[in-house]
């Protein structure tokens, strides 16, 4: 996954190499209703997953420019050159999280972390290396095989005045804390007029992995969606990842945090200052002309990868990293489909009832008059995930299948 | 249903005997083999001929659970359990209790209060013997039926009413109801309608109250948590689940099991393989405790002592207290189920009257002094129905407060803003 990663981010640096008039409008195969603004000699716009952006400042860009940054300490006027002229230190997606979750607990001392194996384990992805050696078995409790129970635990802790992060040895294994998660992490706050916070974060990996099986290959956020009161977010790279723990530890809301189980090993370079990533803004990694491609967690990766094919196929596309699963970022989504007039959904959950069935009507909902067409939604198949290696790939969204829906969209 | 027991079973060496060795803690695995049998049929009310109990029931004395063991019983003159004031403090708030779960009837169907509302009468023993030990700062964890431990813990009859009314000056605003009663200022933490379901919760502020000493170093701090529920929830996984982790991690929490034999029509012995609750607790490494749940002093003798344990840091208790609801299991269960001789005889065993009994008795207070208390109770419930009443009724812009400690969580919305911001955001709808 990683390589892909890497392939993806040079395929793309090279291309703002390439002459602008490859991209006139007069060779595009969508016949749009309305113009597209020319682009009067841009450098292509890029956006590395590390979260840095070149960007010849379009004004109408600006604004996803500072989606990107969104750094506590850094100024949000920065030009982007100096911002990724600082030197930052590279590391693993399951190192930034822990990085994050550390300088939380450094930060703050009722920031603690229960779940199984997070303490002498270390994590069984590693998250939570180290941490129990530094802070001890309260503050990194290893907890007994009890989902239901720790987690509830963990909201009784939050509603008392600790900071828990809970983790899901996988995210499937919440189904048994669905009670806890349901009744009282996102309606206790409610429930009480208002008297009870409940700052906890609960996190885990959870998607399609490798062969790993239909019960371990679960998308939770798709079940999890409709539990009023609580905010969901997935990470996608360590940039984001490391970002996104930090708000989530330091929110006053319970979040969700969704890892994914093949991203833990990405690697990207990250600043070595304190930033955090905005909980409810989606993040723009490719801006484009063409299409709005929607899109969150691994399948970021599968899109970006679509995305290379597309853009030597004279498409423009516009990728946009959804992040906030609930609530939505309609300003960025909205600012976007206002630019392209066309949406593809490109989400990991099954069809029915996924993340990407009520984006799509959220955006048919508020945006339905900037439509040339209807939105097209690629999810996975609704089947449990096979074993085999072939079949689970046709489970989920392929690159070729992105590129094949853009085709049909800007037809 | 059987009374062949004795007023307390112990399936540990008993702690809290003998007071020549209160200091001395006897090793809380050690075990002592019940006395007589917890026996129990749906059917037929089996008499007991024990000698023992008739002795007991004769003298009139509400004897202490140290009862057992012989040595207690050389003590022929038990000097008395407490003392006047706290007397009364326990005859106010058991009558408090009472007065108001009628109240709640009369009110609901007169149409003032919707739903499910389950009523406490007959269990106030155990709450008043245990939540009358606590300090403001320890907290209190319930289920559906919690008016009577929020009116224990602190919470004013006026606010209980309101949130019952569905009023904006309830306790929640209005938002929680019956079945939902928090309060921050006293620690309560819930209200749960599902069974089981606050039982984490609860190991959950045990733990924090664990951690606040042991990590965040605030030596002082031994905050005590108690944990109610019922006969049903004791087959349910959350209960062996924080079981298991409060004696783990020996945390200050107290389990109390109000065993009223009903979980609305299911009898406790229809359900559960083996019925003796309090056994329980040793197999996961605590003591449990079997007391006599319709007698407040004897009550309060046990929960003096786990709350001791627990707050001296050595860890969870399990108690079963034996009680009754002379009522349904809510206002909409008609209990038809439960033979009427087994509601006569726990009838006869009013907590509140074997306790005015006991004051009068023993010399602790006149009938006249409970009169006035009765009155005055009388008053309160008058008065919170009064409130509760003349209170408003939540606006539409309260629909959506509440949802998010952080209102960013509703999202930004197409405008750029955050929903929140938006001044006519709560006339509006919440989705995002």
């Amino acid at each position: 996954m990683a390589t892909s990663f890497h392939g993806v981010g040079a395929a793309v640096a090279a291309l703002s190499s390439s002459p602008s008039n490859s991209f006139d409008s007069k060779k595009l195969l969508c016949s749009p209703r309305r113009s597209f603004p020319v682009r009067k000699g841009a450098s292509f716009v890029v956006a590395r997953s590390d979260g840095s952006v070149n960007f010849d400042l379009n004004p109408k860009a600006r604004r996803a420019q500072q989606l990107i940054v969104n750094a506590v300490a850094t100024k949000s006027d920065s030009s982007p050159a100096s911002s990724s002229s600082k030197p930052g230190h590279e590391l693993l997606l399951f190192e930034a999280l822990r990085e994050g979750l550390e300088e939380e607990m450094d930060r703050d001392p009722r920031v603690c972390v229960m779940g199984e194996d997070v303490g002498h384990y270390g994590g069984s992805y590693k998250v939570t290396r180290g941490l129990a050696e530094k802070f001890g078995d309260l503050r990194v409790l290893d907890t007994p095989i009890a989902e239901n129970s720790f987690t509830g635990m963990g909201i009784g802790a939050a509603m008392t005045g600790l900071r828990p992060v809970v983790e899901g040895m996988n995210m499937g294994f919440l189904l048994l804390a669905f009670n806890q998660i349901s009744n009282n992490c996102g309606m206790l706050h409610y429930t009480s007029g208002g008297q009870f916070t409940i700052p906890i974060v609960i996190r885990g990996p959870g998607g399609v992995g490798r062969q790993l099986g239909a019960e371990h290959s679960q998308r939770l956020e798709s079940y999890f969606q409709s539990i009023p009161g609580i905010q969901m977010v997935a990470c996608s790279t360590p940039y984001n990842a490391k970002g996104l723990m930090k708000a989530a530890i330091r929110s006053e809301n319970p979040v969700i945090l969704f890892e994914h189980v093949l991203l833990y090993n990405l690697k990207e370079r990250i600043p070595d200052e304190d930033y955090i990533c905005n909980l409810e803004e989606a993040e723009m990694v490719r801006p484009g002309e063409h299409v709005t491609i929607l899109t969150y967690s691994r399948m970021r990766y599968h899109v970006m990868q679509a995305a290379k094919t597309l853009v030597n196929k004279g498409y423009d596309p516009e990728v946009i990293d959804i992040r906030s699963l609930k609530p939505f970022d309609l300003h960025t989504i909205g600012n976007s489909v206002k630019k392209t007039h066309r949406v593809l959904i490109v989400e990991e959950c099954m069809r029915t009832g996924g993340i990407g069935a009520s984006l799509t009507a959220a955006v048919t909902e508020n945006f339905h008059d900037y439509l040339d067409a209807p939105i097209m939604c690629l999810s996975s198949q609704d089947v449990p995930t096979p074993y085999a290696g072939t079949l689970e790939e046709w489970t989920v969204v392929q690159p070729a299948q992105i590129v094949t829906a853009v085709e049909q969209l800007c037809k | 249903m059987s009374t062949a027991f004795s007023s307390a079973k112990f399936s540990t060496q008993p702690f809290l005997l003998n007071p020549t060795s209160a200091a001395s803690h006897e090793s809380p695995l050690l075990f002592a083999k019940p006395t007589s049998q917890f026996l129990g049929s749906t059917r037929k009310l089996r008499l007991s001929s024990s000698s023992k109990l008739n002795l007991s029931r004769r003298s009139g004395t509400v004897v202490a659970v140290s009862d057992v063991v012989k040595q207690k019983k050389s003590k022929s003159t038990p000097s008395l359990l407490i003392t006047k004031e706290e007397g009364l403090e326990l005859y106010e708030d058991m009558v408090l209790g009472r007065a108001f779960e009628d109240m709640c009837a009369q009110m609901y169907y007169r149409g003032k209060m919707f739903g499910f509302v389950h009523l406490y009468n007959g269990q106030e023993a155990v709450s008043t013997g245990f939540i009358k030990l606590l300090k403001q700062q320890d907290s209190v964890v319930s289920t559906y039926r919690d008016h009577v431990h929020a009116l224990s813990k602190g919470v004013p009859a006026r606010a209980v009413m309101s949130e019952l009314f569905g009023k904006t000056t309830g306790c929640c605003r209005g938002q929680g109801g019956s079945m939902h009663m928090f309060s921050r200022e006293h620690n309560l933490l819930g209200g749960f309608a599902f069974i089981g379901e606050g039982i984490p919760v609860a190991t959950g502020a045990a733990f924090t109250s664990k951690y606040k000493r042991e990590v965040l170093k605030e030596a002082d701090c031994d905050h005590v948590t108690l944990a109610f529920f019922g006969d049903g929830t004791c087959n349910n996984g959350q209960f062996f689940e924080c079981l298991n982790m409060a004696a783990l991690w020996k945390l200050p929490i107290v389990f109390v099991v109000e065993n009223n034999l009903w979980a609305i029509g299911m009898s406790h012995l229809r359900a559960t393989s083996d019925p003796q609750i309090y056994k329980k607790g040793p197999a996961f490494g605590m003591p449990g405790i079997h007391v006599d749940g319709m007698d407040v002093l004897k009550v309060r003798q046990v929960a003096k002592e786990a709350i001791g344990r627990a707050r001296r840091g050595e860890g969870p208790t399990l108690v079963e207290c034996e009680t009754y609801r002379f009522r349904g299991h809510s206002l909409a269960d008609p209990d038809e189920l439960r033979d009427p001789a087994e509601k006569a005889h726990y009838a006869a065993r009013d907590p509140i009257t074997a306790l005015k009994k006991y004051l009068i008795e023993n010399n602790l207070a006149g009938e006249a002094e409970l009169k006035a208390i009765d009155k005055k109770i009388d008053e309160v419930v008058e008065d919170a129905v009064e409130f509760a009443d003349d209170s408003p009724v939540p606006p539409r812009s309260q629909l959506l407060e509440n949802v998010f400690a952080d209102p960013k969580g509703f999202g930004i919305g197409p405008d750029g803003r955050y929903r929140c911001e938006d001044p006519k955001f709560t006339e509006g709808t919440a989705h995002v």
